[in-house]
């Protein structure tokens, strides 16, 4: 029987095969760093007096903590810069490369692998993070862990895990205008549920799939974990080594060639058999939004608010009232009616140069809606140069917005970007959880397509209310 | 870690599901850089509220967390594991949890036990008809019992084994460092290393 994308990376990566029931030693390739959940590590270390094994395959960014503006001055709160210099003296003591704020490689820690070409197919990445399966997008085998794995691959460079099950994710058909890679993430979490995904690997497959670019299926793996996966995966293609090709630490001349023979290899078998397989219909898919408080709790934005009694579930009925009853939400209510104060265009879910690009191209030439607030917050310090070198930052302050600094920002509001109790937001980021964005905050999970007409409009809106809007007015006059 | 066997304390029953761990602790207790003092951070949105169940008197000394399905998915925060324990909890029962915080518990020796969903509705009832009532894990014989209720749980073998023998992971891997740096002699040189950085010419 042939195998799974997921099982040929895992193959390779066995140090040391569990048997009666131990776990599989997997080695990894790659460890990214960020100040949240590295401190106690590296104490860690310390307190057994054990050596960093590769620091040759670990890196480290500022991303959780770090401003949105003015970044030049002293991080104001002061356990946020604690927490900053603990990471800098830590990888000063331990001899780790580090992209520190002010650093044009700064950023949020998954958009800075793959913009270095240190993420690539084959390879196994993991991060004190649980978004690190943003990374899987290349065919990567790539994976959030708590503190205590941290230090374990600190220590080791290895991982003791079981072997994870495989499901398939197949999205066939053709995307409409105006729907992305975000509104196919929405909608597998909608129909799998927060725990649907729990013990497997989710393969992203199908010509929807292969028609993405990587950062749109970057923005798909990115959020598996809200499926409750362990990782999400992309097999690669050219499109795939077209963009790795040329970036700081791509593969070159003979490291190239052997390299792409490897990754062609990369293709889950004719005959593999996942352990579980879900369909989706691209053609079908509208732009997608959430409505209640986890990221499963989702519909086509053109719908109403489902009632909580429409759920057969006992426990997702419960959920739903309590959502509705945080997001302060009535049944039926039309998802297009729904106004909010703030649009948050960011995150390591959507925050690369085709996210701004794309919401650049909605509102240019336009106004914000009274009253409203945008932020835009580039995934990392060089996606803003480039924006910038595009012009996009004109784009978004002449419609009204703010134009940040690099980092997570608003996606968790550990730095000042916060929501003030009861702001309701439309954001291109992944969690919807109470008190996500800031306390009381409410939050709508949107692609940046959906982010940015709801920009113009003031209401929940997808790029087609746009077009409408604009036969009225021509009508009209 | 210490060893595991037995585990006994009031039923905490907390009729949720989906708790994720930005619920268990918020972000903003993320920027402590040390490993314990989390008590107060635990459920910190939802104890704003008199009425939460962890305010109750009797689990004001923790006891053993009953809670509804997929506990602990979202962010891989393992504070929330640290939250639990230093509040008291020293073991969550529920259907379905979300994999990284599963993780994080059997790393830390908290104790994550799955029982299916009936089985928690009676422990429920159980713990609402006379608050303070007591329930015993079994970590030996896989088993919950609360006065005349008994279920059996699942856990996996290795972490349950590692529990039982309260045996650091990281010292078992390295008992292995010979296979590790063999497996390194073999690293394909197209593969990524961050060291020496490649200057860029963005």
């Amino acid at each position: 029987m042939g195998k799974t994308l997921a099982e040929k990376v895992w193959q390779d990566h066995v140090v040391v095969k569990g048997e009666d029931g131990a776990p599989d030693l997997l080695y990894i390739d790659l460890q990214l760093i960020h100040e949240v959940t590295s401190p106690q590590a590296f104490d860690g270390l310390r307190q057994a007096g054990r050596p960093l094994r590769r620091r040759d395959l670990t890196i480290a960014t500022e991303d959780h903590n770090t401003p949105t503006i003015d970044i030049h001055k002293p991080i104001k709160d002061p356990t946020s810069a604690k927490q900053i210099s603990t990471l800098r003296d830590n990888v000063a003591e331990f001899g780790v490369r580090i992209h520190s704020l002010g650093d044009k490689e700064q950023g949020i820690v998954h958009i800075v692998g793959p913009q270095l070409g240190l993420t690539m197919p084959g390879i196994t990445v993991v991060c004190g993070d649980s978004h690190t399966s943003t990374h899987g997008a290349f065919g990567a085998m790539a994976f959030g862990i708590g503190t205590s794995e941290v230090e374990h691959v600190m220590a080791t460079q290895t991982l003791p895990l079981k072997p994870f099950k495989t499901m398939a994710i197949n999205v066939e058909g053709e995307l409409r205008p105006g729907v992305t890679a975000k509104d196919i993430i929405l909608a597998v979490i909608a129909k799998i549920g927060t725990g649907g995904g729990a013990g497997y690997v989710l393969e992203y497959r199908g010509s929807a799939i292969r028609a993405l670019s990587v950062e749109g299926r970057m923005t798909i793996c990115n959020m598996s974990i809200e499926a409750g996966a362990r990782a999400g995966m992309v097999a690669p293609d050219q499109t795939t080594y077209d963009y790795i090709k040329g970036r700081d630490h791509a593969p070159t001349g003979d490291d190239w060639n052997t390299a792409v023979e490897y990754w062609e290899t990369l293709r889950t078998d004719d005959d593999a058999v996942f352990d579980a397989e879900v369909s989706i219909d691209a053609n079908e898919l509208e732009p997608f939004v959430t409505w209640g408080t986890n990221p499963g709790q989702g519909v086509s934005l053109s719908d109403e608010i489902p009632a909580p009694d429409s759920f057969s579930d006992p426990d997702d009925r419960s959920a739903a009232k309590r959502a509705l009853e945080y997001m302060d939400l009535a049944p039926g209510t039309k998802l297009k009616d729904i106004r909010v104060d703030t649009v948050f265009i960011g995150s390591c879910t959507n925050s690369r140069m085709e996210d701004l690009r794309a919401a650049a191209d909605i509102i240019r030439g336009k106004k914000k809606a009274d009253g409203l607030r945008v932020m835009v917050v580039p995934g990392s310090a060089r996606v803003r140069l480039e924006a910038e070198a595009e012009g996009l930052d004109k784009v978004f302050t002449d419609f009204g917005a703010e134009w940040r600094f690099a980092g997570c920002s608003m996606c968790l509001g550990m730095n000042p970007d916060q929501l003030q109790p009861g702001e309701r937001c439309a954001s291109t980021s992944n969690r919807n959880f109470e008190g996500r964005q800031g306390k009381g905050g409410r939050t709508h999970l949107v692609s940046p397509l959906v982010a940015a007409a709801t920009a113009i409009r003031g209401t929940l809106s997808s790029p087609w209310d746009l077009e409408n809007q604009n036969d009225q007015i021509a009508k009209e006059a | 870690m210490e060893k595991i066997s037995t585990l006994t304390g009031p039923i905490i029953p907390l009729r949720y599901s989906n708790v994720d761990t930005d619920q268990i602790i918020p972000a903003k207790f993320l920027k402590r850089v040390t490993k314990t003092g989390y008590e107060d951070a635990l459920f910190h949105g939802w104890r704003q509220d008199p009425d939460f169940i962890l305010n109750r008197p009797e689990y004001a000394n923790g006891g053993i967390l009953v809670t509804g399905a997929d506990f602990g998915t979202g962010s891989s925060r393992e504070h929330a594991v640290w939250a639990l324990r230093d509040f008291g909890i020293t073991a969550v029962l529920s259907p379905r949890f979300g994999e990284i915080f599963k993780g994080n518990s059997g790393k830390q020796g908290l104790l994550t036990a799955q029982v299916p969903e009936d089985a928690i509705e009676q422990l429920w009832a159980a713990a609402e008809a006379a608050p303070g009532t007591e329930i015993t894990v079994d970590l030996n014989e896989k088993s919950v019992v609360s006065g005349e209720l008994r279920f059996g749980f699942d856990i996996d073998d290795y972490t349950r084994w590692r529990l039982r023998e309260g045996l650091d992971d990281i010292a078992l891997t390295l008992q292995h460092e010979d296979a590790i740096t063999e497996f390194e002699k073999r690293r394909p040189s197209w593969m990524p290393t961050t060291l020496p950085a490649v200057a860029s010419d963005a």
